[in-house]
């Protein structure tokens, strides 16, 4: 029949009119359009128990009108934005400056430093990333011989100017301690996953403790 | 029974008598109370129109985006309210360029030939028992007349600012306003052959059941063609902006431009308000609610459905509106106004028709109408536009010949 299909483009538009859900909406970033399970399980409810709870906002989000926060998965392998820096841990050998392929990280340091862990260690003055250059490699993580440097696990880093993606030593310090598992095999065999916030203290990263003078006469005697 | 909403032209001649009379002007009382009435009565009614109108741009341009599922002006102003002002700002503080080669009177002048008739269509609109200046007993072929004009204003515009692109856009808009003429003419016809009437008061009085219902094949043939005198979407060729830059006004700016776009904004307006006049029954409704009211709220319920047929279908070809002009719409006319004509001839008692007789008209003309549309879509759905051939090239049989 000819002439309907004019009229059937009136009702879909009429629809796009009329149905809430079917505008076009912007969520910002985390947020995202929850479907009522959705919403019962991001709530950790049951979903009957959800409706008869909150009736009014199980029908909101029916018709669409309802937003969960919800981040993308990712794997703890993942190489994030922000380093990993254990100053504990480092020495200021600046091998991380010295493999990097763009020469992006700046490594100041003096002699005053005292013997913390294997080696001499140096007082570290500057630790600068320039994160806006970096293409997250991870040369730098590979060749750190004291697991001082970690690859970080977030990627939500955005700034509004390239001066703040300089990462600065106090940064590196203050930064919650969630290293990324990758070329870290010591955290993925502890199941270590970033991602769920948790946290490594800077003894529990190395791939291996101090050797005891014992294991280093045998080491010695083998050879 | 003068609402206090809607302001009148008695009562202010009346205000303006007293308030000279008591001045001392006994002798020159009456022209000069005349003239004030009327000089402070358009100052209103034309600056109620054009603010009227940029709101109106506000709410077409959010329709429209919600209906073709976008967000439409949302940045200057609580829901992009104030962009109109903005936009008006804008073409007023930019420079006012006519072209070289233009005829320079013709491009002044096009702009304002284009708005005064539209904004003297307001005038005898029966918002209430009478109108802004005055009851006018040929309303409806005063409105018939002026609208005429803008044929007239859109050739000067094209024609005035010499370039290619205006020149083609007034030619088919000149050709598609003339033919869309006609079928406005056979659809207001029958309108006045029930009514009885010319004056817009009384057609609007004279619906004991709304027009629209009576006869909706004459509604039908009266909207289509207002939409192509309106020359919006689907029959904006005169400005089809993919094919001819922007059409009549390419080489407009500034405050011209302004006024361009204002008597195109204005045209809805103002056809939404003779739409109820003619067809919606004009102030009628219900008594809580005052009579200016409901005039405006059917207004408003027209101006949604150009809207949505706006926001819907997609621009015709010029061929396609001219043949939809003199074959469909013209003989749909033709047919409406015989069948109108038929059933008053056999229904009317001393020159009247009533309630009942209208019902009956109505009926049998719904019928009609669904099958008179149906045939028409079959008769012109099945024709179509046969395309020669595509040649084929000759570099496809390239290098078959070598081998």
């Amino acid at each position: 029949m000819y002439g309907f299909g004019i009229i059937k483009g009136l009702g879909i538009t009429m629809k796009h009119m009329v149905i809430p859900s079917r505008q076009f909406n912007i969520y910002q970033y985390p947020d995202k359009k929850a479907n009522p399970l959705d919403l019962a399980k991001s709530e950790g409810i049951n979903p009957v128990i959800f409706l008869f709870s909150n009736p009014l906002k199980f029908i909101k989000a029916m018709i669409g009108l309802v937003t969960i926060e919800e981040r993308l998965p990712q794997h703890p392998n993942f190489r994030g934005e922000e380093f990993t820096w254990y100053d504990q841990r480092c020495t200021g050998c600046a091998s991380c400056a010295k493999y990097c392929p763009l020469g992006i990280i700046k490594i100041v340091t003096n002699t005053s430093g005292v013997n913390k862990q294997e080696g001499q260690s140096y007082d570290i003055e500057v630790f600068d990333i320039d994160i806006g250059r970096c293409m997250f490699c991870g040369l730098c993580v590979e060749a750190c011989p004291y697991d001082a440097l970690h690859m970080g696990s977030g990627f939500e880093e955005s700034q509004y100017q390239r001066s703040n993606l300089i990462i600065d030593i106090n940064k590196l310090k203050s930064a919650e301690k969630k290293p990324s598992t990758w070329f870290r095999p010591q955290l993925s065999q502890k199941k270590h996953n970033p991602i769920s916030g948790e946290t490594v203290d800077w003894n529990e990263v190395g791939r291996h403790q101090k050797p005891s003078i014992a294991d280093q006469s045998e080491k010695w005697a083998k050879r | 029974m003068h609402s206090p909403l809607l302001l009148d032209f008695t009562t202010f001649y009346e205000l303006f008598f007293k308030a000279f009379d008591t001045l001392g002007f006994e002798a020159s009382a009456h022209w000069m109370s005349y003239t004030a009435a009327g000089i402070s009565l358009s100052f209103i009614a034309i600056n109620l129109l054009i603010l009227s109108t940029a709101l109106y741009t506000w709410f077409e341009r959010r329709t429209i985006a919600r209906f073709q599922v976008r967000r439409g002006p949302n940045r200057n102003g609580p829901y992009g309210l104030l962009q109109p002002f903005a936009d008006v700002i804008k073409l007023i503080m930019k420079e006012d360029t006519i072209p070289e080669s233009a005829d320079k009177v013709v491009f002044t002048l096009a702009p304002i030939v284009l708005l005064a008739p539209t904004l003297l269509i307001i005038t005898v609109i029966p918002m209430d028992d009478s109108t802004f200046l005055g009851t006018l007993n040929i309303g409806i072929l005063f409105i018939v007349g002026i609208t005429s004009v803008n044929s007239i204003a859109i050739f000067m515009a094209g024609w005035g600012s010499r370039n290619k692109y205006a020149i083609l856009g007034s030619m088919r808009g000149a050709a598609m306003l003339v033919s869309y003429e006609i079928p406005m003419a056979l659809g207001i016809t029958s309108v006045l052959l029930l009514s009885g009437s010319l004056a817009m008061k009384t057609i609007a009085d004279s619906q004991l059941i709304w027009f629209i219902l009576v006869m909706p094949l004459g509604f039908f043939v009266f909207m289509a063609a207002a939409m192509a005198e309106m020359s919006r979407t689907p029959f904006d060729q005169i400005e089809s902006e993919s094919e001819l830059g922007s059409g009549y006004n390419t080489e407009f700016s500034g405050i011209k431009f302004a006024i361009l776009f204002l008597a195109e904004f204005m045209a809805p307006i103002v056809t939404s308000a003779v739409v109820t006049t003619l067809f919606l029954g004009g102030n009628q409704g219900f008594s809580p609610i005052p009579g200016p009211i409901w005039f405006i709220l059917k207004m408003f319920v027209v101006i949604f459905i150009l809207l949505w047929i706006r926001s819907t279908w997609p621009r015709l070809r010029i061929d396609q509106i001219m043949g939809f002009a003199w074959k469909p719409l013209f003989g749909l006319g033709i047919i409406n106004i015989f069948l109108i004509a038929l059933e008053s001839q056999i229904l009317m008692e001393e020159g009247k028709l009533s309630q009942n007789d209208m019902l009956i008209m109505s009926g049998i003309n719904w019928v009609l109408t669904i099958v008179g549309l149906l045939v028409m879509f079959n008769i012109y759905g099945h024709k179509r536009y046969n395309r020669p051939d595509p040649i084929p090239s000759q570099l496809a049989n390239m290098g078959t010949d070598l081998q």
